[in-house]
């Protein structure tokens, strides 16, 4: 659990006090110890009711029946600092009555739940009958338009409310309707549901459902399945008029068999043409009936989220959607005997969560920061942020705007970020290569602004809709000269949200642009995270309008930490000319070579400063060993999960996490010192190390690797791809064995 | 003016600014130069309309035209080249409160930030928009800008302009949702000081073109106006400006023209023989965007803990 920074509120344009960077040190951290009650402004559990204090704890679902939504009373006070203190004895109390019901419960149904079973990587034959699975992955496969994505997001989001640990990935094609029948063309979903947390796609799925033949070409081309994944596949090509057609199904029948996949053909759209008469929209709820069948959903919950999906559209089409969800759930009882329970673990049950993909949480994390403006230009894959925005940011007071190119997207945001409104800009990588200029112009007027970068395949178009981790150097080192920023980069669905509030706060703190990566990976990502208990503390300070003191300069930087505070338009005296060139603490256009030096320092001194403030990154494991692997971004659950399994199987192996790019998180040298090798796994490019005419002198490495080899001068190594698609744990784990090997082998020639 | 009322009471406490108040560092440009005269005019107009200093920020881009914020004593914002509007429109779009001035050229306008011209138009914020418009690149040193006149030689096209320069005025009038166009020169100074006052006082973006002179690079474009002024035509309405007779005598060429007619504003635009000078359009009521982008705007902390909360209850589980 990574707890981000929150500052404490100030005004935007107020530099951090000594007392301040102290309190942000303390705040710092990956201190599980640290509880919300230390962070200022905290109101956890609590809520006003005229102008009285309550306290509420909410119910865990299976005991609402009993004891309702949520458990509340009031602490007959109207002060915080003494509600803050009396919550705790009302917080035990609820808790003590929903553990004696939760033990009632148990003691009722004792004996009935069976001990998770293992999935037996195996055979078809042992897959069938009723089975308690702790995760299982299944894909969806369909042309373009046939709402594969739409069927995957409703079984994710009612697994995510049964409980269930859930994380789905979009197979999105470029083209909006690209050719039927096409390997290239496919598009789909693939959603993995464990009984705990699941942070990653996973390896081979266990199920595909394929709308046709072709399509399931390009996801055995990516390693999506494996011996014995259950095949569900429409049958209507073996009997379509195009000979054609029969004759690659006949032959992607054998093939598939030969490749020891597990083919069931199924009548689907025979059975839909018995509901609707064109079965291609509709199909979808067709198939989710059957896997809410076959995976034991809830289908109350499934059909309250068709409903919602379709709740803009008639009665009807929900009635017909419906009815099509039903008869796909029959149809699997009757013809398939797969049955598959995944229990939710009770440990890793939230006591309120919020099921949503990383864009959307980007978008409410603007909102939580109070950043009232986000100016964007449509760019995949990060768009998805902004349609989000588009219908709730009015909850917030906020506006979208859509600008005319790139480039006036992020000169809008600094606008109104110049003018005590910190904005925000959403853009991907051709857009940062666009917004490079201004980005400096920020970095060099000392303009906060938030730039969210959901990285895509790059470079130039590149790969629109899938994942990489490609714009790390662009983000660090993308502007003429030197153009000091802080980089941030979120690893998890609910850092996308948190980091937005951070950076906001470290963009006002700082004066500086602040660059939070995130990439295709988590931006379409969904999972279920623990609701964030937004404080009005999360929000920008009201607009400074205060008179400024006149013999204090725009840029008064202190020499140590370079931070300055800003006059905001509208504070009467300060006024000044921001200017992108070379300018004195006076904003005075200054082409002297002693000012020029002073200006690069102290933006310089400003990143110095906040790296003062952190502590050293957590260790995943143990603190030494043969083999620490050092990631950042998306990566972080497959890494993560491929170390914990090589550990248990007794393998020296542990990880890092970076989420500070810029400045580095401190420490890193002493932490690399304990492990006889250390290495980098990213979604970017470098060159094979047994590639043609690479040696070692020559080998262009990934970009964090790149990074730290120049930061800490020592040896590390690198392992990246970039194959469009997000790393699976099997993969990194094969990595990790080789290096393992690999230093096996250097110690016994050294020996 | 200077806190006597009507009824000869006195309001101490009230601020008044003299032209002192709104002049900045002392101006850079060349001897000569008409950029000198506009940022009287732009003085007067402030100290006329009585702006507050901290509540006005004057917005650039890059050219010998956006220094002009560097001698305002308000706040500015000396930006980046061609990227003027959108930081303008950021500002405005969140601070309706603020009065924006855009100082902008014809390469910062019309050529590097073309795009940014026609959506600014097109946002139609108030915001006041000066074009120092002198047909050349002055600060880089005397390269072709979009207005360069046919055959006039430059760095980049030693034997003359090779293509017929852009009617910015033609551009601008075609623009869906334009407010305000006008047309100055810079030795005009009851005329350049009435249009750019009218332009102030419009809410919506006021679009000027200010024929200006420079005499360092292009010496010919501007002397050739001032030599000929049967090339200049000077348009007054009772809608649009109005000057005195004594002014009219200096223009051989004289129309009425009603600012609220858009075709007429487009043949005079058009019309080759004689640059129009004065309002060329005005229509009060076109859709505001600023208007629109500053909702929200003022909203009560408890509100947004509230919609926060609503926003995440969508996805809660």
């Amino acid at each position: 659990m990574f707890i981000p920074i929150y500052l404490p509120q100030t005004p935007c344009n107020k530099r951090p006090t000594s007392e301040k960077v102290q309190f942000f040190n303390s705040r710092y951290g990956r201190d599980q110890s640290m509880t919300n009650s230390q962070i200022a402004g905290d109101t956890k559990y609590l809520f006003k009711r005229d102008n009285t204090w309550w306290v509420k704890l909410a119910v865990p679902r299976p005991l609402r029946d009993i004891l309702g939504y949520d458990m509340r009373r009031s602490l007959h006070t109207h002060d915080i600092e003494a509600a803050r203190e009396a919550r705790w004895a009302a917080i035990q109390e609820f808790r003590d009555e929903i553990e004696k019901i939760r033990a009632e419960q148990a003691s009722q149904r004792s004996g009935t739940v069976a001990p998770l079973a293992k999935d037996q990587d195996g055979s078809g034959e042992t897959q069938h009958g009723l089975r308690q699975l702790d995760q299982y992955i299944v894909e969806i496969v369909s042309d373009s338009g046939e709402g594969a994505q739409k069927c995957g997001q409703v079984l994710g989001l009612v697994s995510g409310k049964m409980g269930n640990g859930v994380w789905t990935v979009e197979i999105i094609p470029a083209e909006i309707q690209p050719p039927a029948r096409e390997r290239q063309g496919a598009s789909g979903i693939r959603v993995r549901v464990g009984s705990k947390e699941v942070t990653n796609m996973g390896n081979e799925a266990d199920m595909v459902v394929a709308f046709n033949e072709q399509v399931l070409y390009s996801r055995i081309d990516n390693g999506a399945y494996k011996k014995g994944t259950i095949v569900l596949l429409e049958s209507m090509w073996a009997e379509d008029p195009d000979e054609k057609i029969r004759k690659q199904y006949q032959e992607a029948l054998a093939d598939f068999g030969a490749q020891g996949l597990v083919v069931h053909e199924l009548p689907i759209q025979k059975e839909c043409l018995k509901l609707v008469p064109d079965p291609r929209k509709g199909k979808n709820m067709f198939v989710l009936g059957m896997l809410c069948r076959i995976l034991s959903r809830d289908t109350d919950m499934a059909k309250n989220e068709i409903a919602n999906t379709f709740r803009r559209k008639s009665e009807k089409v929900i009635e017909i959607n419906h009815a099509l969800f039903d008869a796909g759930y029959a149809f699997a009882r009757e013809n398939l005997d797969y049955e598959i329970e995944i229990p939710t673990a009770e440990e890793y049950r939230m006591e309120s969560a919020v099921v949503i993909n990383g864009n959307t949480a980007a978008g409410l994390g603007v909102m939580a920061a109070g950043i009232e403006m986000v100016a964007m230009y449509p760019i995949t894959p990060a768009t998805s942020a902004s349609h989000y925005l588009a219908e709730d940011f009015r909850l917030t007071g906020g506006f979208v705007h859509q600008a005319e190119d790139e480039i006036a997207a992020i000169g809008f945001a600094i606008g109104a970020s110049y003018a005590g409104k910190t904005a925000c800009t959403i853009t991907s990588g051709p857009g940062m290569a666009l917004k490079t200029e201004m980005i400096g112009l920020a970095v060099m007027a000392e303009v906060p602004l938030v730039i969210i970068d959901v990285q895509r395949g790059s470079p130039s178009t590149g790969l629109p809709t899938k994942v990489e981790q490609g714009d790390l150097l662009a983000s660090l080192y993308g502007a003429p000269g030197d153009s000091p920023k802080i980089v941030i980069a979120a690893a998890t669905i609910s850092e996308c949200f948190h980091f937005v509030v951070m950076a906001r706060k470290l963009a006002e703190s700082f004066r500086t642009p602040v660059i939070m990566l995130t990439d295709a990976n988590l931006a379409t990502g969904v999972q279920p995270i623990a609701r964030p208990e937004v404080t009005d503390e999360w929000f920008a300070a009201p607009l400074d309008q205060s008179a400024w003191d006149e013999d204090v300069s725009p840029y008064d930087w202190d020499e140590t930490t370079g931070l300055s505070d800003r006059p905001i338009p509208g504070m009467r005296g300060g006024e000044y000319i921001l200017t992108g060139l070379a300018h004195n603490r006076d904003s005075k256009i200054a082409y002297d070579s002693a000012s020029n030096q002073e200006g690069m320092n102290m933006r310089s001194r400003k990143l110095t400063a906040l790296g003062a403030t952190m502590k050293p990154p957590e260790i995943h494991g143990d603190p030494s060993g043969d083999l620490l692997i050092v990631g950042w971004g998306s990566t972080l659950g497959a890494i993560e999960e491929a170390v914990d399994l090589a550990r248990a199987q007794g393998k020296k192996v542990s990880s890092t996490h970076l989420r500070f790019l810029s400045p580095l998180e401190p420490g890193l040298k002493e932490i690399f010192s304990r492990f006889k090798k250390v290495m980098t796994i990213e979604i970017n490019y470098s060159d094979d190390p047994g590639a043609p005419l690479i040696n070692e002198e020559n080998r262009r490495y990934s970009q964090l690797a790149l990074v730290l080899r120049a930061h800490t001068l020592m040896d590390i190594g690198c392992w990246s791809k970039v194959p469009g698609h997000p790393l699976q744990p099997g993969a990194i784990g094969r990595v990790i064995d080789a290096n393992l090997t690999e230093t096996e082998g250097a110690e016994a020639c050294s020996a | 003016m200077f806190g006597l009322k009507g009824d000869w009471s006195l309001e101490v406490k009230d601020r008044y600014f003299t032209l002192q108040d709104y002049c900045g560092a002392e101006p850079r440009w060349c001897t000569g130069c008409g950029d000198h005269g506009i940022l009287a005019a732009v003085h007067r107009v402030c100290r006329d309309a009585q702006i507050k200093p901290e509540k006005t920020v004057a917005v650039s881009g890059i050219g010998c035209s956006s220094r002009l914020p560097h001698y305002m004593n308000t706040y500015g914002f000396h930006g980046l080249h061609g990227r003027a509007l959108p930081v303008a429109c950021g500002i405005k779009s969140r601070r309706p409160d603020l009065d924006v001035w855009v100082a902008t050229g014809d390469g910062d306008c019309f050529s590097i930030g073309a795009a940014h011209w026609i959506y600014a138009l097109r946002y139609n914020m108030d915001i006041t928009l000066l074009v120092f418009d002198n047909g050349i690149y002055g600060l880089t040193k005397k390269q072709t800008s979009p207005t360069t006149p046919l055959d006039v030689p430059t760095n980049t096209h030693p034997s003359g302009a090779l293509l017929p320069p852009l009617n910015p005025l033609s551009v601008t009038l075609g623009v869906t949702n334009i407010s305000f166009v006008a047309q100055i020169v810079d030795w005009n100074a009851p005329l350049r000081h009435e249009v750019i006052k009218k332009a102030h006082e419009h809410k919506g973006t006021s679009f000027v073109r200010i024929i200006q002179r420079c005499p360092v690079y292009v010496e010919s474009i501007g002397k050739s106006l001032q030599d000929n002024p049967a090339r200049l035509k000077l348009i007054t309405h009772e809608k649009g400006v109005q000057v005195d007779d004594a002014l009219k005598r200096l223009f051989p060429n004289h129309a009425e023209h009603d600012p609220s007619d858009l075709a007429a504003a487009r043949a005079l635009a058009q019309d080759e023989s004689a640059l129009p000078l004065g309002i060329l359009y005005h229509n009060p009521d076109a859709p505001r965007y600023d208007l629109m982008s500053s909702v929200g705007l003022g909203m009560s902390v408890d509100d947004k803990l509230a919609g926060m909360n609503k926003a995440l209850d969508h996805f809660a589980i």
